[in-house]
């Protein structure tokens, strides 16, 4: 069953990737240049209309809050952070749009994901040297979230229902989404 | 360009496949496959960096210190390569594959060289992209991985589920590639 879910949602993303045309570095270079928003606008209100459908779906039981997947606050998530922006910048491209970029047919894409494994393989080599550095001891509690999501990651902001703060924050995305000019002319 | 979704479709598409895995199985995440597809291939040529062990949480162990993170998961996928997560990103490539072959927004020959941004500014030799692009691909998932995800496990999913980690991630990638972006690609412009 699994394995289906994985072919079936696998095909959708990067279909729906490239229909978006993220996995166009052209637009993407245009985006972070803060030239051409199309990009920002589809990807600002994807994340608010997914926070929107999962907070509805956790507070009426339709979302199993176990198969939601925190990731720990670390120094190391800004620091990675920087030097995937770096990356990103100069490329055009992140993991999953390089992916789907060579399913397009882009000859640039499989130089990316190509240096994409030896970055990966780099890491995974040298991180018995790195692994008790500072950068990732844990910050702002390590696994957490700032709405309360009825799953074992702790909530910043404890005292209201998760769906009250999920909420108002996907809206203020969707606004910035639909106010947000789509080119920048000059 | 013809065949692309407007923001409006294209936002809603993405908010409704980051929903529904989530609602099935699990957020979406890339970068770790990456991981992944290099233990596959290491494993090949070494009968000791994936082992099963009884003793560990996932049922399998690596003398790689990464591999055998959190109770061996990464060495777990690595033996099984036929799991979820590896799966779901092989089939992205499809995905788009299909998009393509379905009227989409299809990149011109020398799109697929390099983007026109690109070629405006440096030109149209195809090797100094390459080695960019290559150059790019290596930061890009070093960079993933001490951050413990990407754009799309962290940034994506992470913000969708207001998570704090999804949000430095962000800062920081953005922080860099804005400026990075507006300096590299500054003189010739005029997108499409």
């Amino acid at each position: 069953m699994n394995i289906f879910l994985a072919i079936l949602f696998g095909t959708l993303f990067g279909f729906i990737l490239h229909r978006v045309g993220v996995a166009n570095p052209h637009l993407l270079i245009n985006m972070l240049r803060l030239k051409d928003f199309h990009l920002m606008k589809a990807i600002l209100l994807g994340i608010a209309f997914a926070s929107f459908l999962l907070f509805i779906g956790l507070a009426i039981g339709i979302v199993d809050s176990a198969h939601l997947s925190v990731k720990t606050s670390y120094w190391g998530v800004i620091t990675g952070g920087v030097i995937l922006g770096i990356g990103w910048a100069i490329s055009g491209y992140c993991p999953g749009t390089g992916v789907a970029a060579i399913g397009a047919g882009r000859k640039d894409a499989l130089f990316f994901v190509f240096g994409g494994l030896i970055g990966a393989f780099v890491y995974t080599v040298i991180f018995s040297q790195i692994k008790d550095a500072s950068i990732f001891e844990k910050i702002l509690g390590g696994k957490t979230t700032l709405a309360q999501t009825g799953s074992s990651f702790d909530a910043l902001i404890s005292n209201i229902p998760g769906a009250l703060v999920a909420i108002p924050i996907a809206i203020i995305f969707g606004v910035v989404a639909w106010k947000l000019p789509d080119k920048i002319e000059g | 360009m013809s065949g692309q979704l407007n923001w409006l479709k294209g936002g809603i598409a993405l908010g409704a496949i980051f929903f529904i895995t989530v609602l099935f199985v699990k957020p979406i995440g890339v970068s770790t496959q990456f991981v992944i597809l290099d233990g596959i291939i290491w494993n090949i040529f070494s009968d000791e960096l994936v082992v099963e062990d009884s003793e560990s949480k996932s049922g399998y162990s690596s003398s790689n210190a990464y591999l055998n993170k959190s109770g061996g998961k990464y060495a777990k996928s690595v033996a099984n390569p036929l799991n979820y997560g590896f799966l779901f990103v092989l089939f992205m490539a499809l995905g788009a594959f299909l998009s393509a072959k379905t009227k989409g927004p299809n990149p011109s020959q020398t799109d697929k060289i390099a983007p026109e941004i690109w070629r405006n500014r440096f030109g149209d030799e195809a090797l100094k992209r390459y080695v960019v692009a290559f150059i790019g691909g290596f930061l890009v998932i070093f960079g993933a991985r001490l951050a413990g995800g990407c754009t799309s496990g962290h940034m994506m999913s992470g913000m969708m589920q207001t998570s704090v980690s999804g949000y430095l991630f962000a800062f920081g990638a953005f922080a860099a590639a804005i400026p990075v972006a507006i300096f590299l690609y500054r003189n010739k412009e005029r997108s499409e």
